[in-house]
């Protein structure tokens, strides 16, 4: 996918979930990536080097990192 | 006219605890209070002659053929308006009253053309209920001859394309007026002149059908007792024989019908008076426009091609699918199963899509299957699962008959599902109260009799504002059912909720300047929402083709839940499905995340049902969504796509991003029953079948799961799921269903909510509701009757997040899509019919102000541009529009209005936000370039055979007929 349409793709579902409080939020984040997102778009970004990145959706890509690590 | 099957009780069904017995003709007969004489009559098989009488209508009185005579009574009372009576004792048949009823028939007959006009029933009563009548009574000869003044002269109205009004064979009993006011609504005859004179008439300048209020439902040509309206159909091809059960394929009312047949041919569809969604009811779309089955442009045979720059070449099937498995192996061999996947389709049976779903994970061995539903109901999955548990709508169709407040938003049901709007009209009428919240100006905002109470004009794109006010109002106000949601929800999301709700900015006052709607409406509409008594919730795309559809069907659901508005009749959320079986595609596992019944792939239990019963190891990660699986194409990791009954390269946004994507791939299967627009891009075409060709079911708006039978044999010999079904076996994987009832028992073996459904089920019951198990053997029409399918309802917090697409200087109107009654979803089928004649082409609607200062004309060509491109088409200035929004259909390929809508989509579920694209408008008098290259490869890449010059018509010459208004 195009990575800026990636990025907003991903800001899009943490500016929904950063309504609720800090972990809840980066829980929701990750688990919705998870649920929905191909692994090729996860990996994608995961090895997303650029910035624009949600804070929400930055530790969402550190925790789908130590994920993808054991399941891959 | 003169259903097959069908006996008409001559009054509408009585419901009263009190029950009255009283004597017809010796007989003792029981019937509710409140019953007239005539539906004692009828429903106990001892038969009266009517005329006036029908039993969808309300007695009238008025032809007096119904006479009886009653013990006690003076006179000779008409059965039909005479209500039953304790003790009554009534005779049905006497010499006197044979003798009025004989005069009565006679005076009739002296203004009456006194033969059928029906093929091949000169001498029998054809369609003619007053011929019949005169038949049975022995009228033979007429003592008042033809001499008086009659309305013998009068010319027949043929100018519906699909029936006659032929005033010689009136008789005046109104049942077409009161048909089209009671049972359609739309109030478009009136009786004019009195007495003798008098006419039927649809009440405009020029006096004709087509140009008057009329929107051709058929329902007086069906309430016609004589043949004064009758279907062309009828008169031309003779009475039908015999009558087959099926369901409508159009929209998600999914209405029941008889088709009715003169040996193998449809003569007539008539509207099913016991179909549980429709009463015998449908719309133009059901009841006239199936001729596209029968369509030249119908592909008969299997067609390959080892390029799409090359002509199609018609085959074999068994060459077709050979080619096509040939090429799903090699590419599965270079680049791995993902790069293989599949798309499922609305318009296919449950069967069908159940088969799809299960080719691409079983055979193809990927979760990369997607379905149209992506583009519009998405969204209502995600929402309604999130708070609710389950993704279906909570009531039946006729739950609103107890409904005190309809909150309509972002649907627009007179046009997109017209005969349950009618059902709403009736209750309206009757007093419900009504909430329109649409940036248009819709029907029901003002029609014939009904009126909203409020219509909150929004901003497109700020639905989520709009419902948040509303819930402030609601908490602010303290309206809210405490009870309820202590007994029924999670407390501590509520809680959140609440405080969330709460904050100043959520206020109507504060959420004002993005709505545009004015706080006191807002204010006023919450009040009448939570308080005027059972309040119902009826949307539509409107509110999830957005960048923030799926937090619009959570903040819906919040409301219900917080007014204690769910959970039994009247009350709900209903989401208004576009297509005929996009709750049942979606309820078959058509997306990439999840099993049939929304059961996460990821999920042990779920994939070890599927990895027995299908007996392969089942992926356990998400696969792509069809916008993923275009981007995967553009970079070269997605290569086959088998895609049934669609057509995205015209039903999605950014076609020309689509285009790119079909035709980087490899393998491209289109199977569908025209050559369609993807199909100019596809290297396999397999000729399906439509719904009179084949078995199944689908699943309507309402969870009711519709059987349609196997009336016709498809041109090409096979039905969608038998195709299917030879693909997989020519990729080596066993599948050998004798029949799409065992499917059917495959889903309910495997899917929880479907565990009580089968065909003989259906067929005895008629229809059914999911959920249909153990404990609802008979199904649900009310869901979340005591608790919630998740438990507790879950209260969503619903941030508003404006959407990143906006009006700027260079584009400063919004652009919204939507339908039209006449024409359905991509055109395909209703373009092949006369339903053309009402709406030829898509328009632009405009607001006169914008039309003005752009100097833009009523009836010329403009251009419409995005940042993502422009097209051209004809402008209709409509004070339906707010000033600064504009408005168009995306029923013609030649129009290609997704030409214009973006990328952007809703967060969750990507569902792409239609309804909002910032465009420019300005005068044109031709076709844009990317219209007239886009036919031209559409001509170059639809050639069949290697026969005649190609391309069949040149781009210039399309452009020429379209500028010029050519249809
Ligand atoms: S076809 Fe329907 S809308 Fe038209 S006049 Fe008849 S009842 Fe009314
Ligand atoms: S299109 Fe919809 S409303 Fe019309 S007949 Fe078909 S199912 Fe009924
Ligand atoms: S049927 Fe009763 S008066 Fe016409």
């Amino acid at each position: 996918m195009d990575s800026q349409k990636m990025v907003h793709q991903a800001n899009q579902i943490a500016a929904y979930f950063e309504v609720y409080p800090q972990q809840r939020a980066e829980e929701e984040v990750e688990t919705h990536i998870r649920k929905f997102w191909e692994p090729r778009i996860r990996t994608q970004l995961i090895n997303y080097p650029g910035d624009g990145l949600h804070p929400l959706v930055q530790k969402a890509v550190a925790a789908l990192k130590n994920d993808t690590g054991q399941s891959a | 006219m003169a259903a097959l099957n069908s006996i008409d009780c001559g009054t509408p069904k009585r419901e009263s605890d009190t029950q009255i017995t009283l004597e017809i003709d010796g007989r003792s007969i029981t019937v509710p209070e409140g019953t007239s004489v005539m539906r004692a009559a009828l429903e106990s098989g001892i038969s009266v002659p009517k005329l006036c009488a029908s039993d969808n209508l309300e007695p009238y009185g008025s032809c007096r053929v119904c006479l009886v005579e009653i013990e006690g009574r003076k006179g000779y009372p008409a059965s039909c308006t005479t209500e039953v009576a304790e003790g009554m004792q009534v005779r049905t048949t006497s010499d006197k009253l044979g003798q009025i009823r004989r005069g009565v028939v006679e005076l009739y007959l002296s203004d009456h053309a006194g033969t059928s006009r029906v093929a091949g029933e000169q001498d029998q009563a054809g369609d003619d209920e007053l011929l019949a009548l005169a038949h049975d009574l022995g009228v033979t000869e007429n003592r008042y001859g033809k001499s008086g003044s009659n309305h013998q002269n009068a010319t027949i109205d043929a100018s519906n394309p699909y029936f006659d009004f032929d005033a010689t064979r009136c008789i005046v009993c109104s049942r077409c007026v009161r048909a089209c006011d009671e049972v359609q609504g739309t109030f478009a005859l009136t009786v004019d002149g009195r007495g003798f004179a008098s006419m039927i008439s649809a009440g405009t300048d020029s006096n004709d059908f087509l140009s008057s209020e009329c929107v051709s439902c058929g329902a007086c040509v069906q309430a016609c007792p004589t043949e004064a309206l009758i279907e062309k159909n009828v008169a031309a091809q003779g009475l039908p024989d015999r009558v087959e059960k099926t369901t409508c394929a159009y929209c998600g009312v999914g209405c029941s019908f008889n088709a009715e047949l003169k040996g193998d041919q449809v003569v007539r569809m008539v509207p099913a008076t016991e179909g549980k969604a429709n009463h015998g009811h449908s719309c133009v779309k059901g009841r006239f426009a199936w001729g596209y089955t029968h369509h030249p442009d119908r592909i008969t045979s299997p067609m390959i091609r080892e390029r799409i720059t090359d002509a199609w070449r018609e085959v074999s099937w068994d060459e077709a699918i050979g080619f096509a498995a040939g090429r799903i192996n090699e590419i599965r061999e270079t680049h791995g199963r993902g790069a293989l996947g599949a798309i499922t389709s609305s318009r296919c049976s449950n069967e069908e899509t159940y088969l799809v779903q299960k080719m691409a994970r079983a055979v193809f061995g990927t979760n990369n299957v997607d379905t149209c539903a992506r583009v519009c109901h998405s969204p209502t999955g995600y929402g309604m699962s999130s708070t609710f548990g389950t993704s279906a709508g909570t009531q039946d169709f006729d739950s609103v008959e107890h409904c005190d407040v309809m909150l309509v938003i972002g649907s627009n049901p007179t046009d997109a599902h017209p005969v349950f709007a009618s059902q709403m009209k009736r209750r309206l009428r009757a007093g419900a109260r009504l909430i329109v919240a649409d940036p248009r100006a819709i029907d029901l905002v003002r029609s014939a009799h009904v009126e909203a109470d409020y219509h909150l004009q929004l901003k497109p794109g700020t639905n989520v504002a709009l419902i948040n006010a509303i819930a402030y109002t609601i908490l602010e106000e303290g309206l809210e059912n405490r009870t309820f949601v202590e007994e029924r929800c999670d407390i501590e999301e509520y809680e959140g909720w609440r405080e969330f709700i709460l904050r100043d900015e959520n206020s109507p006052e504060a959420t004002e300047q993005y709505t545009g709607v004015p706080a006191a409406s807002v204010r006023e509409a919450a009040r009448l929402y939570a308080t005027g008594g059972n309040a119902g919730i009826y949307y539509g795309l409107g509110v999830t083709e957005h960048s923030q559809g799926s937090t619009m069907v959570m903040g819906m659901a919040n409301l219900c839940m917080a007014t204690g508005n769910i959970g039994r009749s009247g009350v709900g959320l209903n989401p208004m499905r576009g297509q005929n079986n996009v709750q049942g595609s979606c309820d078959m596992g058509s997306f990439p995340h999840e099993f049939p019944g929304y059961r996460h792939v990821s999920i042990d239990s779920v994939r070890d049902i599927y990895e027995n019963e299908w007996n392969v190891k089942l992926d356990v990660e998400p696969g792509l969504r069809i916008p993923n699986m275009i981007d995967a194409a553009t970079e070269g990791t997605f290569k086959a796509l088998y895609i049934q009954g669609e057509d995205i390269l015209q039903s999605d946004p950014n076609i020309k991003h689509i285009a790119a994507g079909l035709e980087a791939m490899e393998c491209v299967i289109v199977q569908d029953i025209f050559l369609n627009e993807t199909a100019s891009y596809a290297h396999v075409f397999l000729p399906g079948s439509t719904f009179l060709e084949k078995d199944g079911t689908f699943t309507n708006a309402e969870r009711r799961i519709n059987r349609v039978r196997k009336i016709q044999t498809a041109p090409a010999g096979y039905a969608d799921w038998e195709i299917t079904q030879l693909l997989a076996q020519a990729l080596g994987y066993p599948m050998n269903y004798a029949h799409a009832s065992e499917i059917m028992d495959e889903i309910a073996r495997t899917t929880p909510t479907f565990a009580g459904v089968s065909f003989d089920k259906i067929d005895a019951l008629g229809s059914v509701q999911w959920p249909c198990n153990e404990e609802h053997p008979e199904g649900t029409p009310v869901m979340h009757v005591d608790t919630f399918v998740r438990g507790k309802g879950k209260f969503m917090l619903t941030p508003f997040v404006p959407t990143d697409e906006r009006a700027n200087r260079r584009f400063p109107l919004l652009l919204t899509t939507g339908r039209i009654l006449s024409q359905y979803n991509v055109g395909a089928q209703t373009r092949r019919t006369a339903n053309g004649q009402w709406h030829g082409e898509d328009l632009l609607e405009i607001h006169p102000s914008d039309a003005e200062v752009r100097g833009v004309k009523d009836g010329t060509l403009v251009a419409i541009a995005s940042r993502m491109g422009e097209t051209t088409l004809r402008a209709q200035i409509s004070e339906r529009m707010t000033p600064g929004v504009v408005y168009t259909t995306f029923h013609f390929p030649e129009t290609a209005a997704n030409v214009v809508t973006t990328e952007f989509s809703d967060w969750a579920t990507e569902c792409p936000e239609y309804k909002v694209t910032a465009v420019e408008v300005t005068p044109s008098h031709t076709m844009s370039d990317w219209q007239k290259r886009y036919i031209a490869t559409r001509e170059r890449q639809q050639r069949i055979g290697d026969a005649g010059p190609a391309p069949v018509r040149s781009s210039e010459t399309v452009a020429a007929g379209f500028d010029g208004g050519d249809k």
